[in-house]
Order: structure tokens, then C-alpha cells, then sequence
């Protein structure tokens, strides 16, 4: 895989995100306001941050199954620390949250790394056993904006330049990964135990280290998400994201992360994010019942796996691949 | 199945010199330890709460299990080959729809059994020709295929719900075959015992095996792998269809939320039930028992008015613990010799 195989990549998807775009612009021109494209960026934020944590963790042969409820469990704890100590100031709720995220995080790459317990099963698992936590320490009881302080709220939509604290946060995630993944050892790293964790032990990296940094990282990130998502809608309960974790999944595979490691980009899992983003803000303007919402990224995780595994089939296999179809 | 654990860790397949004896390798066997733990689990169960040893309730107790473990001998089987099916609950969600509209179009209930049945196949067709004739990694198409197919539930659907179905169709999933023992847990048996004998004592199950433990040796041994996997695809699709009939007949609606989360909690059951999660090996029997342990925890829980969500971080716990403590185990062995 060339570096200029998954650029073209990124274009194509690109391009369909600007057709996309377009054919909505052509109907409804107000989509296109620079102050709804805007909202719509903001409203993906989330998406991408997470999306980002977990390309990494996807290029390093890992899934993790347990952002959404990581993002919720740190919600909750912010949100309650925020009742009991309202003149708590923001700078270390964040704190709390990135570190609280990053805890979750090293707990699951723990289990990969130390134990060699296979990621889907680790995070399966510890997603059950977040989301469970959530309503041990809650008591199944809701957190809502008059018990929250307003500093607290306030925090994700202060603009900054006309654009919210919550999008700046993004592009700073989205700048730091770019040198992250293309400036540092750790990044090469990461691609290094995806595309071949033989070779890579042979460079002197370790390979369950590398995985359990990636997961560190990822659960950072959802940590930090927690307290933007529970600020943003001004509300914790047990169930908030729940099934993010496969839409962040599915922002991956759109973006041409290959599943099966090694392949990734910051730009293709932007730009998946951003497509889901797109088209779940698309369709009420579009006068779609957002009933459709579901079908149309199941959609989509398919065409794009589909047109990824067909425009990179590797040739070194080919003899194999023709043997499995001669019946 | 592409995610794969660190390759680089201590998972290496040792082949004995010696086979020990069967005896031997029952009383090393997982399988005994899991009966162990069903065992102390129904202990428990039947000291912390006085009516849990009724034989009406211990049959209501079957519905915890009956329907996902339907699906869970499939699912095995399929994770036992490497490959994972992850739309289950959705192939529920757009099963039961198809059989609440044929109810609209005036079914009666031998038809709607087709349809069940019918639809399970086609979308385990649909995921099957995705993996095995593209050759994508199936944890991404089934994860694609969950969304797809509870996505045209919901559009059919939306905020609705189908009600209305006949009488007899209730036999599914609330009919007694003879005194407390329901339609379900003897179908429940019966796959059971058709899904052990497939692949412990025919030569398929033989194939299933040697396609999970070695793909490129498997091709070059002369197995039609492609044909193997897609036939495992329409099993899983199948019995999620089965498993579709007995839950809507349980519920007697349809909601485009039916069985939502359920594909978690299978594999969670299957691997539990000692399945590799990287394929190759696994047994009917341990799943069987698997089965059992989920359903009585849960209903144990149930009867002490513990909350279904905490019931879910002790499975959680349960899954990871399970497979963790073997492997802390072998490593505490190793130093020790080492």
C-alpha cells in the first residue's frame, strides 16, 4: 500500500462528500450557509475526535468497542462532581476527564498488552461493565442543566472567531493527530504493528506497548468528549451515546481505515466523520424521516469496505485469492 | 476474522506428543469448569431467594437463554471457522417486521414462519456473499449489515409498531410442550443436539475446524473454504430468523427495537462458552452451558431485584475473567518453572 494509493482514497471521498453537498445545496441552498456549515461541523465534532482515537487504535489491529461508554461514565462523573462542587472550574473538570478517559483506556490496553486477550473481547466486555458502572454511581437518576453550574455548560459554546469552543477542540484534536501520526516515532509505530507486528518487534518496537498507547490515547479522547457531550446537551443519564461506538467505527471504515491494520490516514477518518456528519444533518432538511439515518450509514460502512477492498486488493495474493474462487 | 489478537503474544497452538485420555481431558476441560460455575450459580441462586426452585419459574427462568442461545450453536460455529456475524439482533429486528407486514397482508401462521425463516436466510445470504464472494473481513460487513437491516426496519416502521398477530402464532413462543417445559426449551435442545452433532460427529463440522485453525491449509487441502463460510452465514441468518419467530410471538409486536443489543450478548455466550474468539476451536456442549449460567445470573439477579444493567457488568466481567484467569494462570506457571 502506497502513500499515494490512500490519498487517491481520501479524494474520492472527498468528492463524494462535496457531490453530496451539492446535490443538498441544489434543493436547499440555505444548507450551504456558511453559519449551517458550521452548526453541522460542530455537531460532528464529537464524531471526529472520537473517530481519530479510534483510527489509531484500528491501525494497531485493535477495536475499541468501548468509547461511547467511557465518553458516558466520565460524563457522568464530571457532571456529578460538578453538582457537588459547583465553583469546581472547568480547566480541572477537563483534567479529570482526559485523565478519568485515559484510565479506562489503559485499563483496556492492559488487558490486550499484559494478558493478550483479543481487543473485541477486552472491550466488549469493558463497555458492559462502563455503561453498568454509570448506573452503580447514579442510581439510575439523571443529571439536568439546573443542576449543573453554568460555567460548566457554557464551556463548549463560548465562540471563539464565530466558531464554538467544542469545533476548536476538534481542529486542535484533528492538528495534533496530523503530528502525531506523521511527526513522531509513536505514530510510526502505530503503523509499524499494524501492517507487520513480526517486523515491528524486529525494529525494536513493542508491539502490545504501541497497542496499549493507541488505546490510552482513544480513551483520553473519550474522556475529553465525556464532558463536551454532558456540557453541550446540558444532561448525564445512563444511556447517553449509546451505539456511538459503532457510528465512530463506521466513521473509520468510511474513512479507508483498514480493519485489518496498518492502513489509515487523520484525513480519511476526518472525512468519514464528516460524512456521517453530513448526511445526518442533511436528511431533516431534506424533509427524510430521520428514520433513515440507520440504513444509510449501514449503507455506506458497506459501499466504502466494498470500494476499499476492491480498489486495494493486494497483488502479492493473487494466486490464493484465485484458488478460493475456482470451485 | 481480521482483528486478531497480538500476534506476537504467548497464543501458539502446542500440539502433544501424547493425547491424554478422554477422561483426563474432560476433568482439565473447560466444559468442567464452566459446569462448575452453573453449578455454584444455581446454588446460590436457590439459597438467596426461596422461589427460585419452583419449576414454573426455573422454566420462566429458560426464556432469559432459549432464544439468543438459538442463534449463539450458529454463531459458533461460525466464530469457530474466523469469521464473526455481528447483525444477528438486526436480522431479528427485520425478520419480525417482514412477518408484522405479512400479518397486515392477511398471513396465517405457516406462512409466517416462512417468512421468518425466509428472511433470516436471505440476509445471512446477504452476508455471506459480502464476505466470502468479496472477500471483505466480515466484523466490518456485519457491522454494516446491523445497521442496514435494523435501518429498514425503522423506515418501514419508524415509530410504529405491528401488533395483530393470530392466536396460534403464540404457540412460539408461550406454548407448553408438556407440564413447564416450553415449546422453546425443546427446541432450545433440539438445536442443541442438531448443531452438536454437526460439528463434533460429521465431516462438515471436521471442515468448520480445520477452516478456523489454518485458512491457507484449508484451501490447499482441497476445502471449498468460500462455500463452508457462506453456508455457516446462512445457518447463523437462519436461526436468527427461528429465534425471530419464538421472540415475536413472545412479545406478540414488533418494534424496530426488538433484540436491540442481543448480537453483544450472543457472542458474549459463545465465548464464554469456550469458542476462541480467534477461531479453531470450541465446543456445542460449552456453549449449552454457557447458555445456562447467563440465563441463571440473570434470573438470579432478577428474583433479588438487582437492575438488568448491573447484571450486565457482571457478564461483562464474567467474559473478560473467564478468558483472563486461564492465561494469568499459565503465566504464574510459567514463571514459576521459568
Amino acid at each position: 500500500m502506497t502513500w499515494s494509493g490512500w490519498k487517491s482514497r481520501e479524494v474520492i471521498l472527498a468528492g463524494a462528500i462535496i457531490l453530496l453537498v451539492g446535490m443538498i445545496a441544489s434543493r436547499f441552498p440555505a444548507f450551504i450557509a456558511p453559519s449551517n456549515l458550521a452548526n453541522v461541523f460542530n455537531d460532528t465534532s464529537p464524531l471526529i475526535i472520537l473517530a481519530l482515537g479510534q483510527m489509531v487504535v484500528i491501525v494497531t489491529r485493535c477495536i475499541d468497542l468501548s468509547v461511547a461508554a467511557n465518553l458516558a461514565l466520565t460524563g457522568m462523573v464530571v457532571a456529578m462532581l460538578n453538582t457537588a462542587m459547583p465553583d469546581l472550574p472547568v480547566p480541572v473538570i477537563l483534567a479529570i476527564a482526559i485523565g478519568l478517559g485515559s484510565l479506562m483506556g489503559l485499563i483496556n490496553g492492559l488487558l490486550v498488552w499484559k494478558l493478550s486477550i483479543p481487543p473485541i473481547v477486552v472491550t466488549l466486555g469493558t463497555m458492559t461493565i462502563y455503561r453498568g458502572i454509570i448506573f452503580l454511581i447514579s442510581g439510575g437518576e439523571w443529571i439536568n442543566a439546573h443542576e449543573m453550574s453554568d460555567a460548566f455548560k457554557a464551556f463548549p459554546r463560548e465562540t471563539i472567531l464565530g466558531l464554538p469552543l467544542l469545533s476548536w477542540i476538534a481542529i486542535l484534536v484533528v492538528l495534533a493527530f496530523v503530528v502525531l501520526v506523521g511527526r513522531t516515532a509513536l505514530g510510526r509505530a502505530f503503523f509499524a504493528v499494524g501492517g507487520n507486528p513480526h517486523a515491528a518487534v524486529y525494529t525494536g518496537i513493542n508491539v502490545g506497548q504501541t497497542q496499549c498507547a493507541a488505546y490510552v490515547i482513544s480513551g483520553a479522547l473519550a474522556g475529553l468528549t465525556g464532558y463536551l457531550w454532558v456540557a453541550r446537551y446540558a444532561v448525564a443519564y445512563v444511556d447517553i451515546a449509546g451505539g456511538f461506538e459503532l457510528e465512530v467505527v463506521a466513521a473509520c471504515v468510511i474513512g479507508g481505515i483498514s480493519i485489518a491494520g496498518g492502513i489509515g490516514s487523520v484525513g480519511g477518518a476526518l472525512l468519514g466523520a464528516l460524512f456521517l456528519g453530513i448526511v445526518k444533518n442533511a436528511l431533516p432538511v431534506i424533509n427524510i424521516s430521520p428514520f433513515w439515518q440507520l440504513a444509510i450509514s449501514g449503507s455506506a460502512i458497506i459501499i466504502a469496505v466494498a470500494f476499499n477492498a476492491t480498489s486495494s486488493r493486494s497483488k502479492g495474493r493473487v494466486i490464493l485469492k484465485k484458488a478460493e474462487h475456482a470451485t | 476474522m481480521s482483528v486478531t489478537a497480538n500476534e506476537t503474544g504467548s497464543i501458539e497452538r502446542q500440539i502433544p506428543d501424547r493425547l491424554k485420555s478422554p477422561a483426563q481431558r474432560f476433568l482439565a476441560s473447560w466444559e468442567l469448569l464452566l459446569l462448575g460455575v452453573a453449578v455454584a450459580v444455581f446454588t446460590l441462586n436457590s439459597f438467596a431467594s426461596p422461589y427460585f426452585l419452583d419449576a414454573w419459574n426455573l422454566s420462566d427462568a429458560t426464556y432469559n437463554f432459549t432464544e439468543k442461545a438459538m442463534i449463539a450453536f450458529a454463531m459458533a460455529l461460525l466464530i469457530i471457522s474466523g469469521e464473526i456475524d455481528l447483525s444477528v439482533a438486526s436480522i431479528i429486528a427485520l425478520a419480525s417486521t417482514a412477518m408484522g407486514f405479512a400479518v397486515q397482508m392477511g398471513a396465517d401462521t405457516s406462512v409466517l414462519i416462512l417468512v421468518g425463516v425466509g428472511v433470516g436466510l436471505l440476509c445471512g445470504a446477504f452476508n455471506g456473499v459480502l464476505v466470502t464472494g468479496l472477500g471483505l473481513p466480515s466484523i466490518v460487513v456485519t457491522i454494516g449489515t446491523m445497521s442496514l437491516f435494523r435501518g429498514i426496519s425503522y423506515i418501514v416502521l419508524g415509530d410504529k409498531a405491528y401488533t395483530g398477530y393470530p392466536s396460534s402464532f403464540a404457540f412460539f413462543g408461550q406454548g407448553y410442550v408438556w407440564w413447564a417445559v416450553s415449546f422453546e426449551f425443546v427446541l432450545f435442545v433440539l438445536f442443541a443436539i442438531f448443531f452438536a452433532i454437526v460439528l463434533h460427529r460429521t465431516s462438515f463440522g471436521r471442515l468448520v475446524y480445520a477452516i478456523g485453525n489454518n485458512p491457507v491449509g484449508a484451501l490447499f487441502s482441497g476445502i471449498q473454504v468460500a462455500r463452508v463460510k457462506f453456508v455457516l452465514f446462512l445457518l447463523t441468518g437462519a436461526m436468527s430468523g427461528v429465534a425471530a419467530i419464538c421472540l415475536t410471538s413472545r412479545l406478540g409486536a414488533t418494534r424496530p427495537s426488538i433484540a436491540f443489543g442481543w448480537e453483544l450478548e450472543v457472542v458474549t455466550m459463545v465465548v464464554l462458552g469456550g469458542v476462541s474468539i480467534l477461531g479453531g476451536a470450541g465446543s456445542i456442549p460449552g456453549v449449552v452451558i454457557a447458555a445456562f449460567v447467563m440465563g441463571m445470573v440473570t434470573f438470579g439477579f432478577g428474583l433479588l431485584n438487582v437492575p438488568g444493567i448491573v447484571m450486565s457488568i457482571f457478564i461483562g466481567l464474567l467474559l473478560i475473567a473467564v478468558i483472563a484467569l486461564p492465561r494469568i494462570a499459565r503465566q504464574v506457571l510459567a514463571r514459576r518453572r521459568g
